[in-house]
This record gives C-alpha cells, structure tokens and sequence, in this order.
C-alpha cells in the first residue's frame, strides 16, 4: 500500500510540472487558437536560466526563479511579436509552420556553445534535500516546494483572470478578435500580456523541473512539452482548470504505467492518449461538445 | 619582376638544402622496417588522438626506435574521426607507405572501416580503445588481421557482477538499462548472465530511453525490493541523474556500472561508494602500472588517461609481434600477435582469444564523493 502512494506521490510531482507547461499551451491557444509549439523550448530556457542563477551567480533559488519567469516571459513576448503576429490572420497552417520553426531556432540556437552549449548539464540543488517518511511513504521538501509554488502561481491565474481588467481582456478577446476591439480592448496588447503570462509560467516550471530531476540539457522541451500539450488536451485545450486536471491524470498515467506496466510502454501510453482523445472527445475532458460554426 | 626573382631565389635556396639534406641520409641504412599510426588528431576526439600519439612515441623513444634489429619509421595518419577519412589513410599506408603493422584507431567508428582495409590488404593493426565487437568479428566471421588491446563491451558486464558476488558479497540485484544503446543493453546482458551463473538472483531489469528524466516509478518499486546492488550500465550523466532520484526515494542498494562512468562530471555526492568497471586505474598498485605512470609523467607532465595507456599496450604488442616474427612481412607479424601468450602489458597480462580480443584483468574503481574521485578497488581476472 505504501508503494502505491509512494507512486501517487511520484505522479503528483510529474503531474504539477506538467501543469505549469500546459497553462502555457491552452492560454495561447484559447486566446489566438494557435498551438505554440516554440512553448517546450520556453519551458527549458526558464530551466537553463534558472540553473545559472542559483549556481553560478549564486542568487537565493526563489530570486533565481523569477528572473527565469521574467526571462521566459521576455522570450514569450518576443516570439509572439516577432513570429506570430505577421502571421496572425494568415492561414492556420503558416502559423503552425512558423511555431514549429520558432522551436528549432530556440533549440539549436541555444545549444550554440557561446549560449548554454549541446552538453548535458547535472544540476547542484541550490537547497539540501530534506525527506520525510510518513508510514513508509517518502515525501522530499522539493516535492513540497513545486505542489506550493503551483498552488500559489494558479491562485495568481485565477484571481488575474477573473478578478481583474486584463483578465476580462483576455476572456474577450478569447470569445472574438474584432467584437472585442469595438469594445475598446487593446487586442495585441492583450494577447502579448497572455504570451507573457502563459511563457512565464513555463520558466517556472523549467526552474522546478530541474530542482525535481536534475538534469538539464538543450532538447529537454521536446519530450516534455509534447507531454505537456497532450495534457492540455486531454483536459479540453482552451481551459485553464482542463490544463492542469489533464496535466494531473497525465502524471498519474505515466507513474503508473510505468510502475505496474512496464517503462518502456509509458511514452505510448501516453501518445495513445492523444489519439484516443482526439477520436472520441476532441474537446476533452472538461469541454463542451459544440458543432464548428461556419 | 622583382618579386620573380625573389621566387627563383627562394627555389634555389630550397634546392640547395634538400640536396644537401639527403646527402646526409645514413647510406649504410639496410633494414627499415614501417609502422603506421592512425589516430584522431583533428576533430571531436582529438585529445583520444594526442594521447595515444603522446603514448606511441613513449614506447618508441624507450627501444630507441629499434626493434629486432629493424629501425623503425613511422607513418602517422589522422583519420579526423570520420569513417570515409579512416578507410582513405588506411588505403594509402597499405598500398603507398606499405606499413608492415599498424596501431590504430581510438573509437570503434573509425576502427571498423580500417579493420575492413587491413583485412583486404593483409596488413595486422592493433586498435588501443575500439570497444565494439564488430571491429573483430562481423557476423560471425574473424577478420584475421585484427586485434585489440582494450577488453569488448561485455566483458565488463562479467567483471562487475563477478566483483558484486566475490568481493561485495552481494545475493540480490536490480538493472536499469537504455534499451537504445547497445553499450548499455550488451552490459547488462553480460551482467545479469554472470550474476546468475554466480549464483544470485536478479530482482527485476528495467529499460528506459535516452531522454527520459523521470525514473521514480522504477526506483520506487527498487526501494521496495531491496537489492544488494542496483547496476547502471550507462554513461555519467544519466546514471547522475538516476543516482540521485534513487537515493531520495530511499533506495540503499550499491550502484555499479562501467566505463561510461569514467568522467569529472559524475555527481561525486549521489554516486558516493558506488562502483565501476574500468580499463586503468593510475593509482593501481601493480608495479607495471606504476613504472608507465611514472614513465609518462616525466615526459609529458601529466598522468597518462586510459587512452594513453591503451595506446601504450597496442604499440606493445605490435613491437612484440615483430620482434617474435623477426621480419618486415606483415603475415608473419599477424601471426606472432595472434600467438601471444601470458604477455605482461600495463593494463595486464594479456593472450588472445581466437576472435583477436584479449583475455586481460578489469580494473575496479570505487566512487569517492568527499574527494571527488574515483579510486582503485580490485583488480578482476577473467
């Protein structure tokens, strides 16, 4: 029994840094119905920042952790500036195009020896481990630090889009670009604030990724991004709570097929998700079946 | 017009020298015998290269470049790690420098396409670190003219669950392997074959791939087992990451794993008292070991690498096959290396089997997180 909510704990770890990247995916494509795909590559730069502010500048780890989340949030306000919005109403497709294309500038460039270099990287814990044992289940106080740090950060989220004037913004401008403009908002101003946002939130994650498995390299965004899209829309993409419920179960999946299953069917486990979902719920879990309009 | 003589002048000069300079060639010169080297010297290995070079002149420098009554001439090659580069200098020292041996290369990428040319022209190399089995024997056929002087992969995997069972005295273990790389996956088969056969029983085998970072599911279910030893047969960074999620999760088992271990980069701190596999260890008490050590230090002022020290063995053994053939015809030096028998080397006493891979000792080393290396522990014979 105590191994079984050791791998409860496990997937609720995986589960949590998921979450922080698919906030990313869902609040760009709920706002401008764009898959960012360049989103993973975001996710590793905040890990890469992250890690060079705590060990080579030697900055207090949460210091660290919000130059990451203003770096990330910088990059993110870039690319939608630079790459996205010549193309906003553009084909679908060239969009798409340019996303995947951001992603390989990001990946390649930053593998460039002068920036983080193609090398793996194992990263020194800025914080001593700490593990506690409760009836045989071990829970580590960096488990502890990522659960608080991503209830604080969705707190900040749902207050920031329900309770604020950017908020409703951002929901207007979600439900029609042109009616939201009559009505006054500024809609590249509000779609660049969402980019900032959902980027940000990525650079978090980076920096808690690398504190849960401490190792860091270049390519780290492709895998985990995937994985963080496809609970994006597992949850029904365009949802802020359906992101972080997919990202949830997708920890769950993956833990447990893993531990009960075998380690090597997990990556199919999960991409077979994907196609379950995008066969019988298109919307996912939390959206609502609707008709396209033409 | 001014700079036209300036060029006639220079040509003379140059002219002048190397008639001169061939003059003063020994004439009484009768018995040359030629050695090629191929090695990396440009490229992304191109320290493999320095060092096996660094090694090679050491051997030669010891003899004063004689051997069985030959003097030696070198022909040195850079294959620039690339597999086209090495099949297009083995070509030319076969047919144009007509090398009698030759030692070389460092990595089995190049090594393979070499042994196919040696094979083809009949000239014997001896390869100092190309770990591949392929290099010797490619579906089930020997290629006659190659040899090696470093153990293939598997071996390791023997020798660390051999250790395991005889000096930890361990009953139970766990494997955690890349089923994507066949260094990884050969270790682990050997491992757990040899564990097995020794007498213990391995708990449970585990396969992942390259870019996963999440293990906890798979550690978790180890913490629960309890194995004596947890074998990670991959290279430093991976078992770092592995090492270090599994002691959080509780894991106590002793970690082993092989040369892959080998770099600065480990994670000193997770990895601490594990064990690995190796080819060398400077701080091996034999004297052999410590006499190169020494050697290499005072000619070049640092300690020798695996490669230098291999690269020392592989020139080793060409020289002994040629001193035993007594003579420049490369058949004859392939079959005096072939019948090598208990040949002291640093790195051990070395024959070879029929499949041209040596029967030598592995080295132990065991992880020291406090000091941030790894030392000498055991010295396993097959």
């Amino acid at each position: 029994m105590a191994i079984f909510i050791q791998q409860i704990v496990n997937g609720l770890q995986l589960g949590l840094v998921y979450a922080l990247i698919a906030l990313g995916y869902t609040m760009v494509y709920g706002i401008i119905k764009l898959i960012n795909f360049a989103h993973g590559d975001v996710f590793m730069v905040g890990a890469f920042v992250g890690f060079f502010g705590y060990t080579v500048t030697k900055l207090p780890w949460p210091v660290a952790l919000v130059i990451a989340m203003v770096t990330c949030a910088a990059i993110g306000v870039l690319n939608e500036r630079l790459v996205y919005r010549p193309l906003r109403y553009a084909a679908k497709i060239s969009a798409l195009i340019s996303a995947i294309g951001a992603s390989f500038f990001l990946e390649y460039f930053c593998s460039l020896n002068f920036i983080f270099g193609p090398n793996y990287i194992s990263v020194t814990l800025p914080l001593k481990v700490i593990t506690w044992i409760i009836d045989g289940v071990r829970i580590t106080n960096v488990q502890v630090i990522i659960l608080v740090t991503v209830v604080v950060f969705l707190t900040l989220l749902q207050l920031l889009i329900f309770r604020t004037k950017l908020g409703a913004a951002m929901r207007t401008v979600s439900f029609d670009h042109d009616a939201a403009r009559l009505m006054g908002v500024d809609v590249d101003k509000t779609i660049s604030f969402t980019f900032a946002v959902g980027s940000g939130l990525a650079g978090i994650g980076g920096v808690l990724f690398g504190f849960a498995y401490p190792e860091i390299w270049t390519f780290l965004g492709v895998m985990t991004g995937l994985k963080a899209f496809i609970a994006a829309v597992l949850g029904g993409i365009g949802l802020i709570p359906g992101a972080v419920l997919g990202a949830l179960i997708m920890g769950q999946v993956e833990i447990m097929t893993a531990a009960y299953v075998s380690s090597q069917a997990r990556d199919a486990v999960a991409f077979a998700i994907l196609i379950i979902v995008l066969l019988i719920r298109p919307s996912g879990i939390l959206g609502r079946n609707e008709p396209e309009k033409i | 017009m001014k700079r036209m003589k300036w060029v006639a002048l220079l040509l003379v000069v140059l002219f002048v020298f190397s008639v001169a300079l061939s003059g003063c060639a020994p004439k009484t010169q009768s018995k040359v015998i030629k050695i090629g080297l191929i090695v990396p010297l440009t490229g992304d290995v191109a320290t493999f290269g320095s060092s096996i070079q660094n090694a090679y002149n050491l051997a030669l420098k010891q003899i004063n470049g004689q051997v069985a009554g030959y003097t030696i001439q070198t022909v040195v090659a850079d294959d620039q790690n690339t597999a086209t580069q090495a099949t297009a200098v083995a070509t030319k020292l076969c047919t144009q420098d007509k090398v009698s041996a030759i030692v070389g290369s460092a990595t089995s990428l190049t090594t393979i396409p070499i042994s196919v040319v040696c094979e083809q022209y009949k000239v014997p190399f001896v390869t100092p670190t190309a770990t591949n089995t392929k290099v010797t024997v490619d579906n089930g056929v020997r290629k006659t003219y190659a040899f090696r002087a470093c153990f293939i992969d598997p071996f390791q995997g023997t020798a660390g669950a051999t250790f395991a069972v005889n000096n930890l005295k361990a009953k139970t273990a766990a494997t955690m392997y890349d089923q994507g790389n066949d260094y990884s996956v050969g270790l682990k088969d050997a491992f757990d074959q040899a564990f097995t056969k020794l007498g213990g029983k391995v708990l449970d085998t585990m396969a992942y791939t390259k870019n996963d970072t999440d293990f906890s599911a798979d550690l978790t279910k180890v913490a629960a087992e309890k194995p004596d030893i947890l074998y990670l047969p991959d290279y430093y960074q991976k078992v770092s990451l592995i090492g270090s999620q599994a002691r959080n999760l509780g894991v106590k088992a002793i970690f082993m794993g092989g040369d892959g271990w080998d770099s600065s980069q480990l994670n000193w701190t997770a990895m601490d008292g594990s064990y690995f596999t190796n080819h060398y260890s400077a701080d091996d008490p034999s004297p052999q070991v410590q006499k190169f050590v020494g050697d290499y230090k005072a000619a070049y002022g640092s300690v020798p690498d695996a490669l230098a020290t291999l690269g020392y063995d592989a020139t080793q053994i060409v020289l002994k096959g040629i001193t035993d053939a007594q003579s420049t015809d490369s058949t004859k030096i392939r079959d005096a290396i072939q019948n090598l028998k208990n040949f002291q080397m640093v790195t051990g006493t070395i024959s070879f089997g029929p499949d041209g891979n040596p029967v030598k000792a592995a080295v132990v080393l065991k992880v020291s997180g406090a000091d941030k290396k790894s030392t000498f522990a055991a010295r396993i014979q097959p």
